[in-house]
C-alpha cells in the first residue's frame, strides 16, 4: 500500500470534517474511535517498513506547482517513523485521558486537524509542504490554548501564535532563498528536501541559511533565548493542550533541525557546535534550577520539558550516530513521559483544582495508584536505567562525549538536577502526612484515567528494557544522514568531527 | 489646403477598443432601459450588468496579444490583457453584492450600474494605452464615476470619503499632468516607447538626471496617491470607512491593479534603464507603505478600518515587486492580485452582511471588533469563513494569499533583496497580530449583546458570492500552477518598450 501515507495524513482530516455532524454526546467516542483507527494506521505503517533499509520509503510524488518546483512530495524513514507513531499513540491517549466538558465537539474536531497538520510535518519531504502543516499546526492549538485555557488563555494564545510565526516567517525567507541557490546551481525549480539535501554549499551562504533555519525551529524546541512563550502556553492551556504540546509540538523543532539543518549545512553544524551546546547547556541547567524554584506543579513540568530538549539538542548536535540516535529516541521518550506527567497534573488539577505543590502533600496515602504511576513517570523523567528516560540521556551524553568531554559532564549535571527537582516535588506532594484535610476525600483514579495511563507505563518500561530494535532503524537512516553530510562537507574539520560508526557504515553499503 | 487625410476603417483595428465600447454601451443602454421604464428593480440592472461585463470578458480574450490600434494609441499588450480580465472578473464578483435583502439607498438608481460600467471602461482604457495623455483620460473618467459611487451611499461620511477621496484625486492628477509635462520636455513624446528610445539615447550622453528624476518623482506622487501609498495614504482609511463595504473591497483592487498597470509602465522603464534613485524610492514607499500601515491596523477598532489599512500594507508588499525589475517580479504583481482579490472582497463581502441601518454600537463606527465577539455561537459558519479570510490574509499556508506572498517573497529573493525578503516576513508577522485579533474575537470571546446584528444584510446572492470567495480562497493550491504559467507568459510577451 504505497498511499499509506496520504491516508495516515488526510485520515484525521476527513474525519474532522465529518465530525461536525456527530451528535454531541457521542463526539468524545467519535474522536477516540479515529484516533485509534489512525494509530492502528501508524503501527501497520511500522509493520510494513522494512527496517534493514535507511533510505525514504512509502514515497508519494504528485507535482502540485511544476512552474515553481512545489510538489506534494511525502515519505518516511526511520527518522521520522518512531515521531509519526509516537504522535498518533499521544493523540489517542490524550484523547482517552480528555476530561474537558464543555463543547467537547469542537474539541474533539480540533484535535483531529492538529493531528493532521502533526503527521503531515513529519512525513512531508517538500519544503512548502512541509512548511504548510508546519503553520497549520499553530491555529488549532492556539484555539485549544485560547478557548480551554487558563484566565490568561487569550494572552498566552497568541504570544504562542506569534512567536512561532515570526520564526517560521524568517525561516521561509530562508526556504526560497534555498530554492533559489538551488534553481542557479541546477535550473531547475524544486523545493523537495532530498534534492536540496544533494547539493553542496559555499560556507558563508550556509552559515546564514542555517542562522534562517534556526530561528524557526529554535522557537519552536523552544532553546534558551526564545523560550518566554512556553511557560505561559503550558500555564495556560488545558490539559490536553500541555500534553500535545510538549509531546509532539516541540518535537517538530528538533526534527526540523535533523531534517533540514543537519544534513543540508554540514559545515555550519559543525562550526556552530559550541555556540548551540551552550545554549543547550543553558537550557539544561538554568531551566533546571528554575524548575526547582516554581510553586505550581505543572510549571515544574513545563520547565523540566524544557530541560530535557536541551539533552535533545546536544546530541543532535553530537555529529555522530550514537548521540544522534539517541536524541531522537529522547524526542520519542520526552514525548511519552512529559505528555504522561502533564495528564498527571491535570488529573489532580480536575480534583482540586490547584496545581500547587504547598496545597498537597501526602497524596501518596490517599490516592496509591495516582502516586505509583507518578513515581514511574518521574524516574523515567529523572532518567533511571531500566526506564525510557535512560536509554536516550545515556546515549546523547555517550555521544557528545566524543565531542567534548567537558560540556557532557556539565549536561551530565541534567540528571542530578532533574532528580532534584523532581524527587523535590514528589517529596511535597505525596510524602508526609496529609496536612490539607481538603486532600483527605480525594478518589483515587478512575477506570478510564486508569485505561489511559497503563499504555503510557507499559511503553515507559518496554522502550527502556529493549530500546535495541527502535534504535537499529532508527540508526539507519541517521547513519545515511551522517554519511551524506560527511560527503558535502567542505572543510576538513567537518569531516574529522562527523563520526560515522564504521560497522554500521558497511552495512548501509 | 490640407489634403484630405483618409485612413483605411482596418488600419484603425477596432477590435482594440472593443472591450471599452463594450462597457460603455452597456452603460448607456441601462441609461436608456432606465428612461423607457422607471423604477425597476435592482436585480434587473445587476443582471444586465453581469451581462454585459460577460460580454466584455468575451472581447476581452478575443485580443491578439501585441497588436495596436487606433492611431498606435491604444496598446493590448500581455499585461494589458491580464489585468483588463482581472478588472472584469473582479467587477463581476462584486456587482451581486448590491444584492442585499435591505434596501440601500444607492442600489435604487440605475444610474449607479452606468456609473460602474463608465468607470470600468475608464480603466480598461488606463491599462491599455502608453500614450500618457490616455491614460490621464482614462484614469480621469474611472476615478470621477467612483468618487459618485462612494458619494451615492448617502450617509453623511460617505459625502466626506468622497470628498476627500475626489480632492486627493485631483492633486494626484495636478502631480501627474506636471510629470507628464516634465517628461515631455525631456524627451519631446509622450508615448512611453518612444520615450524609452530617447531616454535611453540621452543617458549614453550627458544627462539632465534632475529633468530626468523629476518627472519620475512628480509620476511617483501621482501614483503614491492611488495606489495609497506612505505618506500618501492618509485619505485611504476615511474613504474606506465611509464607502459601503463591497465597494470599499472593490476600491482595494480594481484601481490598484489598474495604477499598478500604469506604474508598471512608465516606473518600468525607468527600472529598466538602470536610474537607481528611481528604484530605491519606490523601495523605500514599499518598505515604509508596509511597516507604517501595519503598525496603524494594530491600534484601530473598526474592522472595516483594519481592513483598510491592511490593503495599504498589501499594497506596499507589491509595491515592492514593481521595484524589481525582473519578469517574475512584474507577473507576481498580477499573482499576488489575482489571488488576494477573492480574499479581500470575500472579507468585505461579510462585513457587508452585518451592516445594519443604524450603528449599534456607539456611534463612531459601523464595525467594531465588539460587534464580531461571540460570532462562533450566533453564526458558526459565518465565523469560521471570516477565520478563512483573515488566516488567509494573515497569510497562513494553503491559503490563497499565502502562495501570493510566496511568490513575492521568492522574486524579491532572486533580484538579490534577501534583507527585503526578510523585512516582508517580519511584516507579516505583525501584520498576523490584528487578523488575530479579530479571530480572537469571534472565537473565544463571548457575544456583547443580544442582537443578531451580524447577518442582518445576508441574502442568497451573498451568500453565493461568498462561497465563491471561500472556494477560491481554500482551494487556490490547485489553480495557482496554471495561474502563474499564464500570468508568466502573458507579462513575457509586453516587451513593448525597450526591454
Amino acid at each position: 500500500m504505497n498511499s499509506i501515507l496520504s491516508i495516515l495524513v488526510f485520515f484525521p482530516a476527513l474525519a474532522a470534517m465529518l465530525g461536525f455532524v456527530v451528535e454531541k454526546n457521542s463526539a468524545r467516542a467519535y474522536g477516540i474511535s479515529i484516533a485509534a483507527i489512525e494509530f492502528l494506521l501508524s503501527l501497520w505503517l511500522w509493520i510494513s517498513f522494512d527496517s534493514t533499509s535507511g533510505a525514504m520509503q512509502f514515497v508519494e510524488y504528485i507535482p502540485l506547482i511544476k512552474d515553481f518546483g512545489i510538489s506534494y512530495y511525502l515519505g518516511v524513514d526511520g527518522i521520522s517513523l518512531f515521531l509519526i507513531v509516537m504522535t498518533t499513540f499521544m493523540t489517542l491517549i490524550g484523547m482517552m485521558s480528555l476530561s474537558i466538558k464543555t463543547d467537547i465537539k469542537n474539541m474533539i474536531i480540533t484535535l483531529l486537524f492538529l493531528e493532521m497538520t502533526m503527521v503531515g510535518v513529519f512525513v512531508a519531504l517538500d519544503a512548502i509542504i512541509f512548511y504548510l502543516f508546519w503553520e497549520l499546526s499553530l491555529v488549532p492549538m492556539l484555539y485549544i490554548i485560547g478557548a480551554w485555557g487558563g484566565p490568561l488563555r487569550v494572552y498566552a494564545a497568541i504570544k504562542f501564535f506569534l512567536y512561532t510565526f515570526a520564526g517560521s516567517l524568517i525561516m521561509l525567507v530562508g526556504m526560497l532563498y534555498m530554492a533559489y541557490i538551488f534553481h542557479e546551481a541546477s535550473g531547475v525549480w524544486t523545493f523537495s528536501i532530498t534534492e536540496w539535501h544533494r547539493l553542496a554549499l559555499p560556507i558563508d551562504t550556509q552559515l546564514w541559511l542555517f542562522a534562517a533555519f534556526f530561528l524557526g525551529f529554535a522557537i519552536k524546541v523552544p532553546m534558551f533565548p526564545f523560550h518566554t512563550w512556553l511557560p505561559y502556553a503550558h500555564g495556560q492551556a488545558p490539559t490536553i493542550g500541555s500534553v500535545i504540546l510538549a509531546a509532539v509540538l516541540l518535537k517538530m523543532g528538533t526534527y526540523g533541525f535533523v531534517r533540514f539543518s543537519l544534513p543540508m549545512f554540514p559545515d555550519a553544524s559543525v562550526m556552530m557546535i559550541l555556540p548551540i551546546a551552550i545554549l543547550s547547556l543553558i537550557m539544561v541547567v538554568y531551566t533546571a534550577m528554575i524548575a526547582y524554584a516554581q510553586k505550581d506543579i505543572k510549571q515544574v513540568i513545563a520547565y523540566s520539558s524544557v530541560s530535557h530538549m536541551g539533552i535533545i539538542m546536544l546530541g543532535l548536535f553530537a555529529m555522530n550516530s550514537i548521540g544522534i540516535t539517541g536524541s531522537i529516541f529522547q524526542m520519542i521518550s520526552h514525548g511519552i513521559v512529559s505528555g504522561a506527567l502533564f495528564m498527571l497534573v491535570g488529573m489532580i488539577y480536575d480534583r482540586r483544582h490547584t496545581k500547587l505543590m504547598s496545597e498537597f502533600g501526602g497524596l501518596a496515602s490517599v490516592m496509591p495508584k495516582f502516586a505509583l504511576i507518578f513515581g514511574v513517570m518521574l524516574m523515567a523523567s529523572v532518567g533511571l536505567p531500566l526506564t525510557i528516560g535512560f536509554v536516550g540521556e545515556f546515549m546523547v551524553l555517550m555521544g557528545f562525549f566524543i565531542v567534548s568531554p567537558f560540556l557532557t559532564v556539565i549536561a551530565g549535571t541534567s540528571i542530578i538536577l532533574g532528580a532534584v527537582y523532581m524527587l523535590a516535588l514528589f517529596k511535597k506532594s505525596f510524602f508526609g502526612p496529609v496536612t490539607n484535610d481538603e486532600n483527605l476525600k480525594l478518589n483515587d483514579l478512575t477506570g478510564t484515567e486508569i485505561a489511559a495511563l497503563v499504555p503510557l507505563v507499559i511503553v515507559v518500561i518496554w522502550l527502556g528494557i529493549a530500546p535495541s530494535p527502535m534504535l537499529q532503524t532508527i540508526d539507519k537512516s541517521v547513519n545515511n544522514t551522517l554519511i551524506l553530510m560527511s560527503h558535502k562537507a567542505q572543510l576538513p574539520e567537518t569531516k574529522n568531527t562527523i563520526f560515522i560508526a564504521p560497522q554500521s557504515t558497511k552495512e548501509t553499503k | 489646403m490640407v489634403a484630405p487625410v483618409t485612413v483605411a476603417l482596418s488600419e484603425l483595428n477596432l477590435p482594440t477598443l472593443a472591450p471599452m465600447l463594450i462597457a460603455i454601451a452597456g452603460a448607456l443602454g441601462i441609461l436608456i432601459i432606465d428612461l423607457i421604464k422607471g423604477n425597476l428593480h435592482k436585480s434587473l440592472f445587476v443582471m444586465l450588468s453581469i451581462l454585459i461585463l460577460l460580454v466584455d470578458l468575451g472581447a476581452v480574450a478575443g485580443l491578439t496579444v501585441g497588436s495596436r490600434g487606433f492611431f498606435d494609441l491604444m496598446l493590448i499588450d500581455g499585461v494589458s490583457i491580464v489585468s483588463q480580465i482581472m478588472i472584469i472578473v473582479a467587477s463581476i464578483l462584486f456587482i451581486p453584492l448590491a444584492l442585499t435583502s435591505k434596501r440601500f439607498h444607492e442600489f435604487s438608481y440605475p444610474e449607479f450600474f452606468a456609473l460602474f460600467l463608465f468607470m470600468i471602461a475608464g480603466f480598461q482604457f488606463m491599462v491599455s494605452s502608453d500614450n500618457l495623455i490616455l491614460i490621464f483620460v482614462g484614469l480621469e473618467t474611472a476615478s470621477l464615476s467612483l468618487y459618485t459611487l462612494i458619494a451615492m451611499h448617502n450617509r453623511s461620511n460617505s459625502f466626506e470619503a468622497a470628498i476627500k477621496y475626489f480632492t486627493m484625486g485631483a492633486l494626484a492628477a495636478g502631480f501627474y499632468a506636471m510629470g507628464s509635462a516634465m517628461i515631455y520636455a525631456t524627451t519631446g513624446s509622450i508615448e512611453l516607447s518612444s520615450v524609452a528610445q530617447v531616454l535611453n539615447a540621452q543617458l549614453s550622453e550627458t544627462p539632465n538626471i534632475l529633468l530626468i528624476t523629476g518627472g519620475a518623482i512628480m509620476m511617483l506622487v501621482a501614483f503614491a496617491f492611488k495606489l495609497s501609498l506612505f505618506p500618501f495614504h492618509t485619505w485611504a482609511p476615511d474613504v474606506y470607512e465611509g464607502a459601503s463595504a463591497p465597494l470599499a473591497g472593490y476600491m482595494s483592487i480594481v484601481p490598484k491593479i489598474a495604477a499598478f498597470v500604469v506604474a508598471w509602465r512608465i516606473f518600468g522603464l525607468y527600472i529598466y534603464l538602470d536610474i537607481e534613485s528611481v528604484q530605491w524610492i519606490i523601495i523605500a514607499l514599499g518598505v515604509l507603505t508596509m511597516t507604517l500601515a501595519n503598525i496603524m491596523a494594530l491600534v484601530q477598532d473598526d474592522v472595516k478600518r483594519m481592513l483598510a489599512y491592511s490593503s495599504i500594507s498589501h499594497a506596499g508588499f507589491v509595491v515592492v515587486a514593481l521595484a524589481l525589475g525582473t519578469t517574475k517580479g512584474d507577473s507576481s504583481i498580477f499573482i499576488y492580485y489575482s489571488l488576494f482579490m477573492f480574499t479581500n472582497l470575500g472579507a468585505f463581502a461579510m462585513l457587508w452582511i452585518s451592516r445594519s441601518k443604524k450603528r449599534n454600537f456607539g456611534n463612531r463606527f459601523d464595525h467594531p471588533y465588539e460587534k464580531f465577539a461571540g460570532l462562533i455561537k450566533i453564526m458558526p459558519m459565518g465565523a469560521v469563513v471570516m477565520a478563512l479570510f483573515m488566516l488567509s490574509l494573515a497569510g497562513v499556508p494553503p491559503f490563497s494569499v499565502f502562495w501570493g506572498k510566496l511568490y513575492i517573497m521568492s522574486a524579491t529573493v532572486d533580484a538579490g533583496y534577501i534583507w527585503l525578503a526578510v523585512v516582508m516576513g517580519l511584516n507579516s508577522a505583525i501584520a498576523a497580530y490584528y487578523y488575530l485579533k479579530l479571530i480572537v474575537y469571534m472565537f473565544l470571546k463571548d457575544p456583547v449583546k443580544d442582537l443578531n446584528v451580524v447577518y442582518y444584510n445576508i441574502s442568497k446572492p451573498l451568500m453565493f458570492m461568498i462561497g465563491v470567495a471561500v472556494v477560491a480562497t481554500v482551494a487556490s493550491i490547485f489553480f495557482v500552477q496554471p495561474l502563474i504559467s499564464y500570468i508568466t507568459e502573458m507579462v513575457s510577451m509586453s516587451a513593448y518598450t525597450v526591454r
